[in-house]
């Protein structure tokens, strides 16, 4: 587990002592891929020539300055994009296998295998209850038994059952910003989706707060894939498999945590890991 | 110094302060006028006699109620061809209600002070309220029967008592079964008359069913007989007993009981009875029906018809006027075409309230309830139905009127709702619309409810639109009644605002009157706060459901 240190100190690779193995990118089974991905806003360019191939159960973290267009290639995989007007993509990003920007493809139902939890909480005005059902409710399920029961599975999930187990028909927005977005990734996982899409998860948390979002992290990517955004390099290093750091909109390297941490094959990459921009 | 004062700031404080406290003043200065002036028509007031001797003139005595007195000066009366030695400049002149309006011609006569002597208060006065020619004021003398005296001097007070009760009590029984039971017949036999017409149109009036028709109009009109038969019972045994009383030029009248309303005398009673008197005629001024040409009587019909005007207008421009914003701010192409259409309908509630009067008129009665004549109600042609003036077309122009502050309100609390709450529901595989009716639009209801709350101000205080389509003087039926189908939105209807008008400057006794304008402006006024804490009351709940998302 990541101790209290590594918010205070510099990088704790120590935290990266897990138990399992150096990761090997080629022997996973790969999940989301996109390749020669352009993506524009109007006339601006945010994402040039992205190729990445994201490993399926495993803990993937986008890093990079402000800007450089990993919030907008993480909300490429569940087309968030759409609702902005002006944006327009190249190339191609295909969820096991298939491609997700097809016309045949129900955005929806994309949305219900790629989950998003975004960087503020963002519980709706609801109970506690209602929130985690929401998205079981879209789908039609009436039976209030299995409600129920994925409502306290879910809760469970995202380690807030405890918590709220007495008060779950209370208004959702009385919750602290930190159990608001366990409760929004509960929300999420309750549909099971495949994939889980975190933008910045932690930043408007407290310490406390983001240490329990990244032990539910640990605990989730045995069921899901999980891509996180994060700003935080000692988060990234601390909850990530394997990294991705990108540069003004191109993908500069992607690889194994470890050695994207601690033998970066870009200069850019180390540059900025250790500090000197960004 | 002084430049320190206004670098402080002071001044603008000062200044601001005296513009709240003069709009606060203004407010409730209005508020406590019309609220003194209303009320105090209630009360039943002392009633005084006296001696008046103006020179030139016969002397006599008047019998009345102070209800104002004013400064004249001298000169004025000198200029009227009354001279009064004085060294005053001014001297006071009262204007009594000496009622009586069938004998004396007018119910109010102006006094001067210097030329008025000998007043009393004498216990034995009597004040009968009349369903006709306003107030009696006098003494009693006797009460008859059939024309014969049954009690004279002191016993007639008792006695009046006790047979009025019994006068009242007919009184009720008469109007019940004319109201009720043969207005219902009446309706049926309409409702007859039309079903054969209706039939004669569609060619299905063959004998059988003409028949079957005529024989329920045969029994509805056995029925009307025994009313009829009842009621002329009635009638007789009402007509009984009279009065006779003196006037205050000493002339004796005989006043019938069936014309008296309630009868007291003030000048005899406590405070307490006094109190109680006062909220009895409160009461009847809100639950009663008119007499005497609005005059008299309660506004109660007034009052129904108002907020029933006012809760089918906020049905029916809530709905609209929320669909309208949904569509436009979260469905239609933000570009020029919907910055003029929100242009449009931002001048839209600029435009003069007469013209959507003339437009409802032209546009809702003539076009749309002609049609509607043509089409639903042929059988009562060419007396029309909804091609009328009405309740239906008062609200549905109202909603007009008010539509663009719905819509503008509505749209506001659209625009308020965080982006992240709608991603947060998109992201779990909502649609569009699946996220607007789970979350946008609950989250948007109070701000809606704002829009419903500033429509409803601006509608129940809306007159002259409705004067062209539906509100009239005296409405002889309800909107909503026992009747089926119970609602009839064709009929038209009293309004409160309509009232003031009407019976401060359209009755044949403005001055009698005046005061009731004062009540019933309060009444309005009431009845609009009432209206607006309700929907404020709502609104608030929703408001706690959705604390804390305003960040």
């Amino acid at each position: 587990m990541a101790s209290q240190q590594g918010f205070t100190h510099g990088i704790n690779l120590d935290a990266l002592n897990r138990t399992q193995q150096k990761m090997d990118i080629k022997a996973e089974t790969i999940c989301l891929q996109t390749s020669a991905l352009n993506l524009f806003y109007g006339e601006k360019q945010a994402l040039r020539n992205v190729d990445i191939s994201l490993p399926a159960k495993r803990v993937s973290a986008f890093i990079g300055p402000s800007g450089c267009g990993k919030s907008t290639l993480l909300r490429c995989f569940n087309r968030m994009n759409d609702l902005v007007d002006s944006c327009r993509i190249e190339g191609s990003i295909t969820l096991d296998g298939s491609d997700i920007n097809d016309k045949k493809v129900d955005v929806a139902n994309l949305r219900r295998r790629v989950g998003m939890v975004f960087q503020k909480p963002n519980p709706f005005p609801k109970t506690i209850y209602e929130n985690v059902a929401y998205g079981l409710r879209l789908q039609g399920v009436k039976n209030r038994r299995l409600i129920d029961e994925r409502v306290e599975k879910s809760l469970h999930g995202a380690a807030l059952w405890e918590e709220v187990k007495d008060r779950l028909h209370d208004s959702a927005l009385g919750l602290s910003g930190g159990q608001q977005q366990r409760l929004v990734i509960a929300r999420a996982i309750a549909i099971e989706p495949e994939v889980l899409l975190l933008d910045e998860p932690a930043s408007a948390l407290d310490p406390i707060s983001t240490l329990k979002i990244e032990e539910l992290i640990n605990e989730l990517k045995d069921n899901y894939t999980i891509i996180i955004v994060t700003h935080n390099m000692q988060q990234a290093a601390r909850v990530s498999d394997y990294t991705a750091f990108m540069y003004m909109g191109e993908l500069i390297e992607f690889g194994d945590t470890d050695t994207i941490f601690t033998n970066p094959g870009k200069k850019q990459t180390e540059d900025y890991i250790t500090g000197r921009y960004g | 110094m002084m430049r320190d004062w206004f670098k402080s700031g002071s001044p603008w404080i000062w200044l601001n302060a005296a513009a709240v406290s003069a709009s606060l003043i203004i407010v409730f200065g209005l508020l406590l006028l019309i609220a003194v002036r209303g009320l105090g028509h209630f009360w039943p007031s002392d009633v005084m006699q006296m001696q008046y001797t103006q020179p030139g003139t016969q002397a006599m005595r008047v019998i009345g109620e102070l209800t104002e007195t004013e400064l004249v000066s001298l000169v004025n009366l000198h200029s009227a061809g009354i001279s009064i030695e004085s060294d005053k400049k001014n001297i006071q002149r009262h204007l009594f209600k000496t009622g009586n309006r069938d004998v004396l011609g007018s119910d109010f006569r102006w006094l001067i002070e210097p030329f008025i002597s000998d007043k009393t208060f004498p216990r034995e006065l009597i004040v009968l309220e009349r369903r006709e020619w306003g107030n009696f004021y006098g003494y009693l003398k006797a009460i008859k029967e059939n024309g014969k005296v049954v009690a004279e001097g002191d016993k007639s007070w008792p006695e009046l008592q006790q047979r009025l009760a019994r006068t009242l009590d007919i009184f009720d029984q008469i109007r019940d079964i004319e109201k009720g039971e043969i207005g219902d017949i009446n309706y049926a036999i309409e409702g007859l008359r039309l079903k054969t017409r209706r039939l004669e149109l569609d060619g299905k009036d063959t004998p059988a069913n003409l028949k079957a028709i005529a024989d329920e109009r045969k029994e509805l009109q056995a029925d009307y007989q025994g009313f009829q038969k009842e009621l002329s019972d009635l009638y007789l045994s009402i007509n009984r007993d009279s009065l006779t009383a003196e006037v205050m030029d000493g002339k004796t009248v005989d006043i019938p009981l069936a014309k008296i309303v309630r009868t007291f005398r003030p000048n005899d009673m406590s405070v307490l009875g006094k109190v109680g008197m006062y909220f009895a005629k409160l009461w009847e001024f809100v639950s009663d029906e008119p007499r005497e040409a609005n005059t008299e009587g309660g506004i109660f019909p007034a009052i129904f018809g108002t907020v029933m005007m006012v809760l089918i207008m906020s049905m029916m421009v809530t709905p609209f006027g929320v669909v309208a914003a949904v569509y436009l701010r979260e469905y239609a192409k933000q570009g020029p075409l919907t910055r003029t259409i929100r242009i449009a309908v931002n001048n839209l509630a600029g435009v003069p309230s007469i013209v959507y009067g003339v437009f409802g008129l032209g546009f809702f009665v003539y076009f749309l309830g002609g049609n509607i004549d043509q089409l639903f109600y042929p059988e009562a042609l060419p007396a029309p139905t909804y091609g009328t003036p009405g309740i239906l077309w008062s609200s549905l122009t109202l909603a007009i009127l008010t539509v663009p502050v719905v819509i503008v309100a509505t749209e506001e609390g659209l625009s308020r709702i965080p982006r992240a709450i709608r991603e947060g529901s998109l992201a779990l595989g909502a649609t569009k619309a699946e996220t607007l009716w789970r979350t946008v639009i609950p989250m948007a209801t109070p701000a809606m409810m704002t829009g419903m709350i500033l429509a409803i101000a601006r509608a129940a205080g809306e007159v002259a639109p409705l004067m062209l389509v539906g509100v009239v003087k005296l409405a002889p039926s309800l909107p909503l009644d026992g009747n089926s189908p119970f609602l009839h939105l064709d009929r038209k209807f009293m309004h409160l605002g309509f009232h003031i008008y009407d019976v401060g400057f359209q009755s044949p006794n403005v001055e009698a009157a005046r005061p009731l304008v004062y009540a019933t402006a309060l009444l309005l006024v009431i009845v609009i706060v009432i209206l607006n804490l309700a929907a404020i009351y709502i609104r608030n709940r929703l408001r706690e459901r959705y604390k804390g998302m305003e960040s």
